[in-house]
């Protein structure tokens, strides 16, 4: 069993650390705006939603790559772009239904959240264990993907 | 038991891939007419961009792939298919038994119907052929008209742009991707273009192309005849139903499937380009686009193998890369009768976004040179979510669909 992100939206106090901490790990910079996790702030509600990919079991993103540029890390199960492979033409951005693959504009590759090969640093850097890194398939996953599941052309009956 | 699939577009090799996922023992082969290991079409624009080369095109990069899954490969053209005796007649002169039949044939560029369009250096650009014939006449400063701005066309605008080449598109619709943009749009992306230094003519048709001395002539309506060194065609496909014309297979705009994917034909099963089934917002169409190739692909295979999987409708999504500008449009963007729409149009940074809603579902829309989380748009509109408060959110700024889904999942 892979273990997973866990996120908390409760426990998040919007302080992005997570990005700050996602942005340096991948570009060496402290830049949310490279961050592979996005918190959502919701003021009317003071709410704060860490959003990051769920590593879907069955992906959108990597079925609709034309290239084979989106592989399974078989340690972390984390579905990894491949930069060496992906031409940048963004298919996967609009197959993923949880709008968590992004096009990069600089490198002309997409990015997306790969667990950081099992050491994941947004939730190191989490102050509050809004984000933790779990053993198992984490229930919030599971209730996002069957949300999305929706989403599958291919629900089975 | 033996499972047979027409066609290694990527339809053809996802579907080989899921049936031998759930299926360790039967027989899978994979019969193809091109030559070479399987690609994907949607590469050749970087082909032609330099950016990769022939092997970057490839569906999948292991080449022991296909044998270490078992999978059979034979590249030859199926002339056609007798559904009583459950055979193919090959081009190599054999026939062929099968069990389970798949076809993904895919579809293939239509000439428009005028004089011309068989002369040398006048090409379309669908195969890995095609390609190399333009890359042998597309040489920086060389003079390439462009025939049709739409989705095909304009996705290889840009690879011929950067191969350096003197580019003029001309459409007959009165402005670009005429079926993915509106008009703002479709407006902004062809200001774009001139900007970039492409000749943009719209509502203008070419209607006949003559050999001369240096290069060919094109005449034009309205215009001025214009020269060119090498005419790229992209005026639309159609489905490549030919080899099925005694088959008993109900054609209608492409082979007609159910939510199966089943034909009307016992045992045999269509999936990609090649099949007309059901859309998203209801009726049936043909889905020529790369991510319904492969999830058609995945739900006839499952049932090839005795897993009941309901395709709930193909949903119409595509992205374009103009040169740097990006333009995304999903579902019914051009709305429904009684639906209301929300837009906002921030000309200064190039960015756009239009929603179509029914009720408080949203039920398509576009977006111009945004690219981050472009795909909630997809979780939006498919999961069906009652938007409540936040259609009115929407309505007031359409940019913030990301934020509607995250706070709509529960
Ligand atoms: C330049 C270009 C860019 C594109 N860009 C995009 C994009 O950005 N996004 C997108 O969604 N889509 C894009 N597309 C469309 C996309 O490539 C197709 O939707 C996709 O290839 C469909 O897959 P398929 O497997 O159904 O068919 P195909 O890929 O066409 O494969 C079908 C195969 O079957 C073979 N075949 C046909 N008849 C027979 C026969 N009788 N016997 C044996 N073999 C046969 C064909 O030769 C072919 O190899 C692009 C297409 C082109 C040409
Ligand atoms: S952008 Fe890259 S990873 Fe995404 S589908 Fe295209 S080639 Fe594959």
């Amino acid at each position: 069993m892979y273990r997973s992100l866990s996120i908390d939206p409760d426990k998040c106090t919007g302080c992005l650390q997570c990005e700050m901490a996602c942005s340096y790990e991948y570009e060496g910079v402290f830049n949310p705006a490279h961050s592979r996790i996005k918190v959502f702030t919701f003021h009317q509600e003071g709410r704060f939603v860490p959003y990051t990919c769920t590593q879907c079991a069955d992906a959108w993103c990597q079925h609709a790559c034309p290239v084979d540029a989106i592989r399974v890390d078989a340690e972390t199960g984390a579905k990894e772009i491949k930069e060496n492979l992906c031409v940048g033409c963004k298919v996967c951005t609009i197959a993923c239904p949880f709008g968590t693959v992004n096009y990069n504009h600089d490198r002309g590759k997409v990015l997306k959240c790969d667990l950081c090969g099992g050491d994941p640093a947004c939730a190191r850097a989490c102050p509050t264990q809004a984000i933790t890194y779990v053993d198992g398939d984490w229930a919030g996953y599971e209730k996002m993907r069957a949300w999305a599941a929706r989403t599958d052309n291919a629900t089975h009956a | 038991m033996r499972h047979v699939i027409v066609g290694r577009g990527p339809a053809g090799v996802v579907a080989a891939e899921t049936l031998r996922a759930h299926d360790r023992a039967s027989e899978v082969l994979l019969i193809g007419d091109e030559p070479g290991p399987a690609y994907s079409r949607m590469a050749i624009p970087y082909l032609l961009a330099r950016q990769i080369r022939e092997e970057g095109t490839w569906l999948r990069h292991d080449t022991t792939h296909f044998e270490r899954q078992r999978v059979g490969q034979l590249e030859t053209r199926v002339e056609a298919l007798n559904a009583e005796s459950k055979t193919l007649a090959l081009a190599n002169g054999t026939t062929l038994d099968y069990d389970r039949l798949l076809l993904a044939t895919g579809s293939s560029p239509v000439d428009p119907p005028i004089e011309g369009v068989d002369l040398p250096r006048v090409h379309h650009c669908w195969t890995l052929e095609d390609a190399h014939h333009i890359m042998e006449s597309a040489e920086a400063g060389s003079r390439v008209v462009l025939m049709g701005a739409g989705f095909i066309g304009c996705i290889i605008m840009e690879a011929l742009k950067l191969r350096g080449v003197r580019l003029t598109v001309v459409e007959a619709g009165d402005r670009m991707v005429p079926r993915m943009m509106d008009q703002v749009a479709g407006n902004l992306i062809k200001q774009w273009c001139i900007d970039q230094g492409i000749e943009v003519c719209t509502s203008t048709r070419i209607t006949r192309i003559e050999p001369g001395d240096e290069g060919l002539w094109l005449h034009c309506e309205p215009g001025e005849p214009m020269q060119a060194d090498l005419v790229v065609v992209a005026t639309g496909v159609r489905p490549n139903v030919g080899f099925l014309q005694e088959s008993g297979v109900e054609i209608g705009n492409g082979i007609r499937v159910d939510a199966h994917q089943r034909s009307s034909v016992d045992d045999v099963y269509a999936a990609g380009d090649v099949c007309e089934g059901a859309s998203w917002q209801g009726g049936r169409g043909v889905h020529a686009i790369q991510p319904m190739a492969v999830e058609t692909a995945r739900v006839a295979a499952l049932n090839m193998v005795g897993r009941e999987a309901t395709h709930v409708g193909s949903l119409d999504m595509n992205v374009l890369d103009t040169l740097g500008l990006i333009s995304v449009s999903y579902g019914q963007w051009m709305g429904v009768e009684g639906g209301d729409s929300a837009s906002l149009l921030d000309e200064r940074s190039g960015r756009y976004v239009k929603l179509r809603f029914d009720g408080d579902h949203l039920i398509g829309g576009i977006t111009l040179g945004i690219t981050e989380h472009v795909g909630a748009l997809r979780g939006l509109i498919q999961s069906r979510r009652h938007l409540g408060v936040w259609k009115k959110h929407l309505m007031e700024n359409p940019t913030r669909f990301m934020e509607a889904w995250v706070s709509t999942v529960p």
